[in-house]
């Protein structure tokens, strides 16, 4: 499996997730973003970082790189598409996920781990995995997802939660809520579940060396699922 | 083609809560200010060169949907300026 792992200015784990999917298998390639061309690739990944130093919104810039209108093509022809942290920030500021990741409530740089409760089966990166609970390092200022109660309303609906913070029970509780993200959400998926963010970073608990090995499974899910046909989501 | 300043204001929704603003109130609280509510946005100014008025409007809000503001969690607000300095600045980029 060819995986993309795109790169921008101020990216900062295309290599950690290079690392990652060389682990599970699979034959990652960093592309720069300007000239990034995703065919030929079956899966793209979004990395995490301060790319343009976050300047006017994390990852507004980003989304208006040329690599945009290729993901857009990508993810409309299907393609699984996975953005971590700033990675996630810019798959929502491109418009392929739904909602905003705005600064945390309280302020604070959150560096931690958190457990999270996988929502939903039907996304190539959570294939086989849902009700599990698996903890993952977070690293960011600005991770509360936001949406308005439309959205969020369809989000819950469509079953586009992919993955919630929760205590190491499994519970959704304020206090096992890092950064006051609406309903606990630490990851969505778009309407057909081939596009998912997350504000975790799976490719920095991949090895037991690293404190975990749980985001190894996401990446495993991807692989897994190459031949796996998405079914659509379950929409009322 | 006229020389314009033009002046965003990018600010977040009133349904978006403000963590920022509300920790700057905190803070003039602190000092004694009876403070209310304080929101906080960000204030973007442009200059460029257009052919009047109102295209210049019409660029400055175009700036504002494709990149300036996020629909999502801001609106914003445009106020255009016709400057003379900038009419200078752009004849001598043309010569």
């Amino acid at each position: 499996m060819r995986v993309a792992v795109l790169r921008f200015p101020g990216t900062w784990s295309e290599n950690d997730f290079a690392h990652a999917l060389s682990l599970v298998g699979a034959e990652p390639e960093i592309l720069w973003h300007a000239d990034a061309d995703l065919r030929g690739y079956d899966a793209a990944i979004v990395p995490g970082g301060f790319t343009y130093g976050d300047y006017l919104r994390a990852g507004a810039i980003a989304a208006i790189s040329p690599a945009a209108a290729e993901l857009r093509r990508a993810a409309a022809e299907g393609m699984p598409i996975l953005g971590s942290c700033n990675g996630f920030q810019i798959l929502c500021e491109i418009g392929l996920l739904p909602g905003a990741l705005v600064r945390n409530r309280h302020l604070e740089f959150r560096c931690d781990w958190v457990h999270l409760r996988i929502e939903r089966e039907r996304t190539p990166f959570s294939a086989g995995l849902r009700g599990e609970i698996v903890r993952m390092p977070i690293a960011h200022g600005e991770g509360c997802w936001v949406a308005d109660e439309l959205t969020l309303a369809r989000v819950e609906a469509n079953g586009q939660v992919v993955f919630r913070y929760t205590d190491a029970r499994g519970a959704a509780t304020p206090g096992s809520n890092p950064n006051g993200s609406t309903a606990n959400i630490a990851g969505v998926a778009n309407e057909a579940g081939n596009v998912v963010g997350l504000m975790p970073h799976p490719e920095r608990c991949s090895e037991e060396l690293l404190g975990g090995t749980d985001g190894r499974r996401v990446l495993e899910a991807l692989t897994a699922s190459r031949h796996i046909v998405m079914a659509p989501a379950s929409v009322q | 083609m006229s020389g314009y300043l033009a002046t965003i204001r990018v600010r977040p929704k009133a349904e978006v809560r403000d963590p920022q603003g509300e920790a700057v109130a905190g803070a003039l609280r602190s000092l004694g200010m009876d403070v209310a509510d304080v929101r906080m946005g960000k204030e973007i100014v442009v200059r460029f060169a257009a052919s009047d008025e109102s295209a210049a409007r019409a660029a400055a809000n175009k700036m504002g949907d494709e990149l300036l503001a996020n629909p999502v969690i801001e609106e914003f607000a445009v106020q255009v300026v016709q400057v003379v300095q900038v009419v200078q600045v752009v004849q001598e980029a043309a010569e």
